[in-house]
């Protein structure tokens, strides 16, 4: 089995054996940043634009390190310093970019489906590094990647999201590959941030804290998104972090073998007492690491399927036309 | 489609591999600096045997790694993502002597690809190839030194290795003619 889509625009739309196939290839490439020389030279020559419309560092970061790990060259681009402020729309921005031979786009945009339109108006991969509300895919990649390096498996597995989930790509993301993987997922936050038409997604909504953790393997912890709400959605941050926060009194209370994920950055005092996020059930930096290793598996492989499908399709054309 | 015919049934690769690893030990004076590194599929479980048959012959251990050659290929962009399997080399090459071990030696393209990942490894002293099987159709100057069993075929033919350690009931190398070719 190959991969064959040319973007990588959701987990939404992916089978289990997808997602499978990421993380199976995350593990091989994972060494290379272990090693002396880390490279290889599976894109060379490829060019990679970061297209962060939407400011970030992390993700930034993480996918400039596994293309240039890849042998590929990349330019990054973010909104401020760039012509969006002159008025230029995202479709001119890309095609630009595209004129400038760029093989891949990776895009974080505030506008949830960015990354389907620029799909459609353009000829280069398009990767979705985040798109409003929408989707996070190599967020989810990354973990699922910790939680099957941890804990050998992921179905059957009970992990629970705790915070802001309405206005988290990150949450939906999650959902959907860890559903598609077999794992049971609770949700959990105060209900202004976690709605319950959410378990139409095939996962349980609790607003009871202890309940939620009591038996999960993993306890996945969202930020509170300062950024994203419109309206203040609880009374104060002091009150958040003392109903929802994970203290160490609250991680007591869980299984003595569950682990603590967070895709960045931590609110120390907010969502995780600052010194549980350090202990050795907090698998948080791990997260960083195995993030650059499916991003690499991501480019590897979304570059090879164009090739083969195109030749696929175009033997497709010859046996019909005979 | 037709049957696939056995090359080497599991008794004719153990003699096969006990003859290269007495090749190898014949060749290498100082075999405290053989080191070898198999290429997956195949080639990664039989420089595992050639390394304990060695360490037979020699009387010490023979270090071996396994070193996966996928993101060296030069065909990358004309085909859809190959499997990309771990690499593990668990020891410095660097002054060694590195035997490649590979299951079928056919365009020369796996060897040429595992040379250039072995090189971010480190600069070996020398390195031989060692293969189970020759097919013959090099596209590349590139040559074994070591050969279990010479096997004139024809491009539209495959050879495979079956091994116990990869799930099969018993070890062969089978040819059989790709169907529809």
């Amino acid at each position: 089995m190959s991969w064959t889509k040319k973007h990588l625009l959701d987990i939404e739309s992916l089978t289990a054996d997808e997602i499978v196939m990421v993380l199976d290839t995350a593990r091989s490439l994972k060494a290379v940043g272990k090693r002396a020389i880390k490279k290889v030279p599976a894109l060379r020559g490829k060019t990679v634009v970061n297209l962060f419309v939407e400011p970030s560092t992390r993700t930034r970061t993480s996918f400039e390190l596994a293309a240039i790990r890849l042998s590929a060259d990349v330019i990054n681009f973010s909104a401020e310093a760039s012509s969006f402020k002159k008025g230029e729309t995202l479709k001119d921005t890309a095609r630009n970019l595209e004129a400038l031979n760029a093989d891949f786009i990776v895009i974080r945009h505030s506008a949830s489906g960015a990354p389907h339109f620029l799909s459609r108006v353009l000829d280069a991969h398009v990767i979705n590094a985040g798109d409003g509300a929408h989707e996070h895919p190599t967020q989810a990649f990354l973990d699922a990647f910790t939680i099957r390096e941890k804990k050998g498996k992921i179905a059957g597995l009970n992990v629970t999201i705790l915070g802001d989930i309405l206005y988290s790509r990150v949450a939906r993301s999650d959902i959907w590959a860890l559903t598609k993987l077999g794992a049971k997922v609770t949700l959990c936050g105060p209900a202004t941030l976690v709605p319950k038409t959410f378990e139409q997604m095939g996962c349980r909504v609790t607003y009871d804290v202890d309940e939620a953790i009591r038996d999960a393997d993993i306890i996945n912890l969202l930020r509170i998104q300062h950024e994203r709400q419109r309206k203040t959605m609880f009374p104060s941050i002091g009150e958040y972090s003392s109903l929802y926060g994970l203290t160490k009194a609250r991680l007591a209370r869980a299984k003595p073998d569950a682990l603590i994920m967070h895709p960045g950055p931590i609110n120390r005092g907010v969502e995780i007492d600052s010194e549980i996020a350090d202990c050795g059930r907090s698998v948080i930096l791990e997260q960083v690491t195995n993030g650059l290793a499916v991003r690499m598996a991501v480019l590897f492989l979304i570059n090879g399927g164009t090739a083969a499908r195109e030749l696929a399709a175009s033997q497709t054309i010859e046996t019909a036309s005979h | 489609m037709p049957e696939p015919t056995v090359i080497l049934d599991a008794l004719a690769i153990q003699r096969s591999l006990t003859r290269i690893a007495h090749e190898i030990a014949e060749r290498n004076e100082h075999h405290d600096q053989v080191v070898l590194i198999g290429i997956p599929v195949g080639g990664d479980h039989l420089a595992a045997r050639l390394a304990k048959i060695l360490a037979g012959i020699w009387k010490h251990e023979v270090p071996f790694g396994i070193l996966d050659t996928t993101m060296h290929r030069d065909d990358l962009n004309e085909r859809m993502a190959p499997t990309v399997h771990p690499t593990d080399i668990p020891f410095d090459v660097n002054g060694k002597t590195v035997v490649l071990v590979d299951d079928v030696l056919f365009s020369g393209r796996t060897t040429r690809a595992a040379m250039d990942a072995l090189n971010d490894f480190g600069r070996p002293r020398r390195i031989q190839l060692a293969v189970l099987v020759d097919r013959g159709h090099r596209d590349l100057p590139i040559k074994a030194d070591f050969v279990g069993k010479n096997v004139p075929t024809a491009l539209d033919e495959k050879i495979s290795l079956l091994l116990t350690e990869a799930g099969a009931p018993e070890d062969a190398v089978i040819l059989k003619k790709n169907a529809g070719g």
